[in-house]
């Protein structure tokens, strides 16, 4: 039990290269799907075990914290471990089918595609799992190659390309961070967060320190997609496989977001991010404008999972302005959304995953009268819709409860406005799914079956956990509520 | 690459050179510089220097792709196994000093050798795998 | 004069790095991008490096008396970020690989054209 820190990263790490050897694809998903379960098991009990301890800190290779590298949990990123590995394990049981299919690479190389899941998991998790600066830049790479691997093998020829722009921009965002990580080194001469946190205070007004914030959050927000350095997103997601956008959009632009939180409120101080740098003046109209610019552009969009891809965007501005608010309201609406978000758009891509099972393309034309011809999919689609608009009962609707009421204790009732206004958008552009689907006519000369139930199990899955969130609120709302506090240093 | 036999001389000459610095780097690399990284870019670059000279063909039945497969993924099943070895006796993950109850700076050498062989063999494997990749490409 | 010679290597850095930065935005050619982002981020290692780097400093290896060693903390980093450039620059021309047997170019301009014509 002790070393669960450890077999959290490892388990995934481990099992990358034995996919990898095994040569048989459906071994490789095997051995891969029960250990992102197990993943998903250790991930549970860390996060029961943080919220009745308290931190969980753990020392590899037995060199003590300062010095060596150290995992360590708190209420915030075990919360963001359930999400990932949720969202991993889930994802990677419906994989089967579409990878079997709708994925270019030939046979023998299909393991490759799992070996490329574990390491792209392994990434993620140890990202959010660390303690220690320079390891998460490590891990940031590890999940980074390997997701521009597994966006590569898209069968659309795009996604080579939309694969090389998100290997550019990614790249350079992680330099980015590489340097500010460079920089708080020189200035503290450590790389552990929490010994990070007790000196960077001492040095705070020197010129170095402000650099390297900037170069952190510039580098930060390539990953995490804030707009205006969204431009890789929306062709990487579009592109993509269905089971790979379904992913990467539920969890690496959600780790990135974690990062960011990580460096804002615990390395910095929410003082010095927010009172002497005025993020908010900045983080503020790019989140509006984010929100606006990506609704608009989706509405226009004939492809479906390009339409979604904006419409991540236009959900990470919502994130984003909750941080934005730096207040104990805001940020529990931001981390949040990113469980809700992260629940959202894995099933509306699952679901288009099961449209273009079946039709070939998630072209808007194609999916004329889905509604009868796969109406289960379909229904986990509306399901999806409802909560990314945040219509009572569904998850989504709890984030925009709280980002509205954050608004509005800050006095920011136009902000509030704004995102009551922009919920008509997502209302438009799922809106032009559903009319297809739903009101015109299936193409008379092809028959369209449902999809297979290796396909729809999961899908359907993620669609009750979105009705069930919105219902039962303690682990969304009442986690977020106790990791916004943990974050801001505050009682809950 | 028949008509240059300086060329093929030499490399005859400086290969098994080039291979026993590589093992020297590797195992020399818990005293001082070197290491596992750094001998598997050495040994690599002396298996692109011989495929440069000798022939695609020849070095691929040397090193076939099924055993650089096997290589890349056994560097990392045995850093990550030496962690798991560790973490059953008792130690942390990668707590080397585990390794050996009685003596743990013994462990700790034994340790560290086993992840740098393993480091060793991922990162010889991985570049000459990068080699073939491009090379053979359109074959 | 001091700032020009005494942070020699930082001005090192910082023309590498914008040199890199500009070819990565203005390059035209998949490859010269590449080029140029491998530019980019060696001028990061070697921010790294200097500011490890003590004069006079030797290698930290055991010896009997004490003597200035350079922080190796740094160098060790680096190499990493080293590991992480190679597998970025292989997994990059790859892709260019692939994609020069897609399309048939290497040209930004004319794979954008080539893709506005699929999309339509």
């Amino acid at each position: 039990m002790d070393h669960l820190p450890a077999l959290q990263v490892v388990l995934p790490l481990f099992c990358a290269p034995l996919c990898a050897v095994l040569g048989r694809a459906n071994l490789a998903w095997m051995l891969a799907l029960a250990a992102s379960w197990l993943t998903f098991l250790i991930s549970a009990l860390l996060l029961h075990e943080v919220l009745q301890q308290g931190v969980i800190s753990y020392a590899m290779g037995n060199w003590p914290a300062p010095l060596g590298i150290e995992y360590r949990i708190d209420s915030v990123n075990a919360y963001m471990l359930l999400i990932v590995s949720a969202i991993g394990a889930i994802v990677l049981t419906a994989a089967r089918p579409i990878v079997d299919t709708r994925i270019r690479l030939p046979e023998n190389k299909k393991p490759w595609f799992y070996a490329a899941y574990m390491l792209c998991l392994t990434g993620l998790l140890g990202m959010t799992i660390t303690g220690d600066a320079f390891n998460v830049f490590v891990f940031l790479e590890i999940s980074s190659l390997s997701s521009y691997v597994l966006i590569s093998t898209g069968r659309d020829r795009r996604a080579l390309t939309a694969a090389y722009q998100y290997l550019i921009m990614g790249t350079i965002g992680a330099t980015f961070i590489l340097i500010g990580i460079g920089l708080l080194y020189v200035m503290t001469g450590t790389l552990n967060m929490a010994d990070l946190a007790l000196r960077i205070p001492q040095v705070s007004n020197t010129r170095t320190l402000h650099v390297a914030f900037a170069f952190l959050t510039v580098g930060v927000g390539l990953k995490l997609a804030l707009f205006p350095l969204h431009l890789w997103l929306p062709n990487a997601y579009a592109y993509g496989p269905s089971v790979v956008t379904a992913f990467l959009s539920a969890t690496a632009t959600k780790v990135a977001i974690y990062i960011l939180l990580r460096m804002f409120f615990t390395l910095f101080g929410a003082e010095f991010s927010f009172k002497t740098m005025r993020l908010d003046l900045i983080l503020l109209p790019l989140a509006l404008i984010g929100i606006f610019s990506a609704s608009l552009v989706a509405i226009f969009q004939t492809n479906v999972k390009r339409m979604l891809a904006y419409s991540s965007v236009a959900q990470i501005g919502y994130i984003i302005l909750g941080i934005s608010l730096a207040s104990l309201t805001g940020l529990t609406a931001g981390i949040a959304h990113l469980f809700n978000h992260a629940l959202i758009k894995a099933t509306l891509f699952l679901a288009l995953g099961c449209v273009s099972f079946r039709v070939g393309a998630a072209k808007l034309e194609r999916m004329a009268g889905l509604g009868r011809t796969m109406p289960w999919t379909m229904a986990a689609f509306v399901i999806g819709g409802l909560s990314l608009i945040g219509v009572p009962l569904t998850s989504g609707f709890i984030s925009k409860w709280y980002l509205v009421v954050g608004a509005l204790e800050r006095g920011w009732w136009p902000v509030a406005m704004l995102v009551l206004l922009t919920s008509l958008l997502a209302v438009i552009y799922i809106w032009r799914v559903v009319e297809v689907a739903y009101f015109k006519p299936p193409p008379e000369n092809e028959v369209i079956r449902e999809a297979p139930l290796a396909l729809l199990i999961p899908t359907w899955a993620l669609a009750l956990a979105n009705l069930y969130f919105g219902l039962e609120t303690s682990l969304n709302a009442g986690v977020a509520r106790q990791a916004a506090a943990t974050l801001l240093g505050v009682t809950p | 690459m028949k008509q240059y036999a300086v060329l093929r001389v030499v490399i005859r000459l400086l290969l098994p050179l080039i291979l026993l610095f590589a093992l020297y780097v590797q195992f020399h690399g818990d005293f001082g510089p070197g290491g596992g990284f750094q001998a598997g870019v050495i040994f690599g670059a002396g298996v692109v220097l011989y495929a440069l000279v000798f022939g695609l063909h020849n070095a691929r039945t040397i090193f076939p792709p099924w055993l650089l497969r096997l290589g890349m993924s056994l560097g990392v099943l045995i850093y990550a196994g030496v962690g798991i070895v560790s973490l059953l006796l008792g130690g942390n993950f990668l707590g080397y000093g585990a390794l050996d109850a009685h003596h743990p700076e013994h462990g700790q050498h034994l340790g560290i050798l086993l992840v740098e062989m393993g480091v060793g063999i991922t990162v010889s494997a991985v570049m000459i795998s990068i080699f073939f990749a491009f090379a053979w490409r359109g074959r | 004069m001091a700032t020009v010679f005494g942070y020699f290597n930082y001005w090192v850095v910082v023309v590498l790095m914008m040199t890199g930065f500009y070819v990565v935005i203005s390059a035209n050619n998949l490859v010269k991008k590449l080029v140029g982002l491998n530019v980019f981020q060696t001028s990061v290692f070697i921010l790294y490096i200097s500011m490890g780097k003590i004069f006079g400093g030797t290698a930290p290896i055991l010896v009997e008396q004490p003597v200035v060693y350079t922080n190796p903390i740094p160098h060790v980093l680096i190499l990493t970020a080293i590991v992480v450039g190679i597998a970025t620059t292989s997994l990059g021309l790859a892709l260019v690989v692939r994609i020069n047997e897609a399309y048939g170019t290497i040209e930004e301009d004319e794979i954008h054209s080539l893709s506005e014509e699929e999309s339509l």
